[in-house]
């Protein structure tokens, strides 16, 4: 049985994540595939993404993994990463697309005009290292509070349920960064990205038994 | 709050790191792996790879490069240099690139920045743009590794790119490139000033202070620099501290 499916559904590079929980398992059978029957035999699974999320739902759609995707997040241990989490929404304003629909709430754009404490623009996308202040869980276990991750995004999702927030992030308003619900763990920056602290994150996700 | 991110640049070609003068006289920098494992140890936010080698024979080299850093390297890795076609920049995203870098092709064929950031996504493409000024606050776009005016005015074209769905810019003073006397500030901060997308900064750095003014002055999101780093002056961490010092937000 696979170890860990990383979900392919077309959209941009897998391979970081692929190699990045390989080097946090080195044993472990980890496969990237667009076979939903791998998918719902696989132990975990990690669903990524990249790109705009109209495209990440139609290429998903066209691959048939919606089922396989809405069965993993309900039943075993599931990591979403960046339009990975935006896609368990139930609406995105990017494109105005419906998500999976696995959790309450929105996807909303930052703003245009951001500025910070100096008065100097704040771009979009939010591109870099930013502070992530986490609650407790499994999945923040031996790293450290306001720890740095690499975010690229433009997106963020508002969560209807506050207790389903894991993490928050600061551009300039507090924004939601991470989200749980039972076997699920989303995060909206990308650990396999993230050197030591990202990896953390993703050797956690290997040993987490929710 | 945001870190401003240091960027070290490694220009490839014939599977060894250079450092030019002014896009010239290249000078051994040593083993790209080593190299790039060496500045992730430092703290280095991303790393860049330009392939410099003219002949295509080559082009084998830097994807072997990229997928050896990518399997030990666990930050953004950009790479740029003879990207022509949406089929690069899959090829190099698949190598194990998170960015790919777009430059001389960008202005022979605008549409490619449309069309790679459509398919991919406008957070993986970054266009480059070597910059050199012509009359006190105009500078144009230059081509092939700074050989080839355009008479594109830098500015303009940099809103241009971002329109078409660049999500970063890479923008290299000639005119400072290699020379150690720090950025062109005023280019940087024309072009960061205009644009909602980031803006790194290249071109001049010889000490740590020039950092600083790229990101004080300059506006600049991200920092990048080569020759600092590869000939041992001062390490990423060095920089780092001395920017924190000087009230700029890095990741320490």
């Amino acid at each position: 049985m696979t170890d860990v499916a990383v979900v392919d559904y077309g959209m941009g590079n897998l391979r970081s994540v692929e190699q990045a929980l390989r080097k946090v398992a080195p044993d472990a059978d980890i496969v990237v595939t667009d076979n939903a029957d791998v998918i719902k035999n696989a132990k975990r699974v990690v669903f990524p993404g990249q790109g705009a999320m109209p495209d990440c739902m139609r290429e998903m759609d066209a691959r048939g993994l919606r089922d396989a995707v809405l069965l993993a997040a309900r039943s075993k241990p599931f990591l979403g990463i960046c339009i990975g989490l935006q896609m368990l929404f139930e609406r995105s304003a990017e494109g105005d697309t419906a998500g999976l629909g696995i959790l309450h709430g929105k996807v909303v754009r930052f703003a245009n005009n951001m500025h910070d404490a100096h008065g100097d623009k704040l771009k979009v996308p939010h591109m870099g290292w930013n502070q992530v202040h986490h609650v407790q869980h499994p999945l923040w276990a031996g790293i450290e509070q306001d720890a740095r991750f690499y975010f690229v995004h433009s997106y963020y999702v508002q969560p209807h349920d506050a207790s389903l927030v894991q993490a928050t992030c600061k551009y300039p308003q507090s924004f939601v960064c991470a989200v749980a619900k039972n076997n699920l763990f989303a995060v909206q920056f990308h650990p396999e990205k993230s050197h030591t602290a990202g990896l953390k994150l993703l050797q956690n996700f290997m040993q987490w038994n929710p | 709050m945001l870190a401003k991110r240091i960027i070290p640049c490694l220009d490839v070609t014939a599977g060894r790191v250079v450092k030019g003068v002014s896009f010239v006289e290249l000078r051994d920098a040593g083993d790209p792996v080593e190299i790039a494992r060496r500045y992730n140890e430092q703290g280095a936010d991303e790393l860049t790879f330009l392939d410099i080698t003219a002949s295509s024979d080559d082009r084998g080299i830097i994807f072997r490069i990229i997928e050896q850093v990518a399997s030990q390297v666990f930050i953004p890795l950009t790479v740029g240099g003879g990207v022509r076609e949406v089929q690069d920049v899959r090829n190099l995203l698949n190598a194990g690139a998170d960015k790919v870098s777009i430059n001389t092709s960008a202005v022979l064929n605008p549409q490619l920045v449309a069309d790679a950031s459509g398919r991919y996504g406008s957070q993986c493409i970054v266009v480059a743009i070597d910059a050199k000024q012509v009359t006190p606050g105009h500078w144009e776009v230059f081509t092939h590794g700074g050989r080839n005016a355009t008479g594109l005015d830098a500015v303009a074209w940099a809103r241009k790119m971002q329109d078409l769905g660049a999500g970063e810019i890479l923008l290299t003073s000639m005119d400072r490139d290699g020379q150690k006397i720090g950025f062109d500030l005023a280019l940087t901060r024309s072009v960061t000033d205009v644009l909602d997308i980031p803006v790194i900064a290249s071109g001049g750095v010889g000490n740590l202070q020039h950092l600083v003014d790229g990101v004080k002055k300059g506006g600049a999101d991200a920092v990048l620099a080569a020759s600092i780093f590869h000939f041992g002056e001062y390490t990423v961490q060095q920089a780092k501290q001395f920017m924190a010092a000087q009230g700029i937000e890095v990741r320490l």
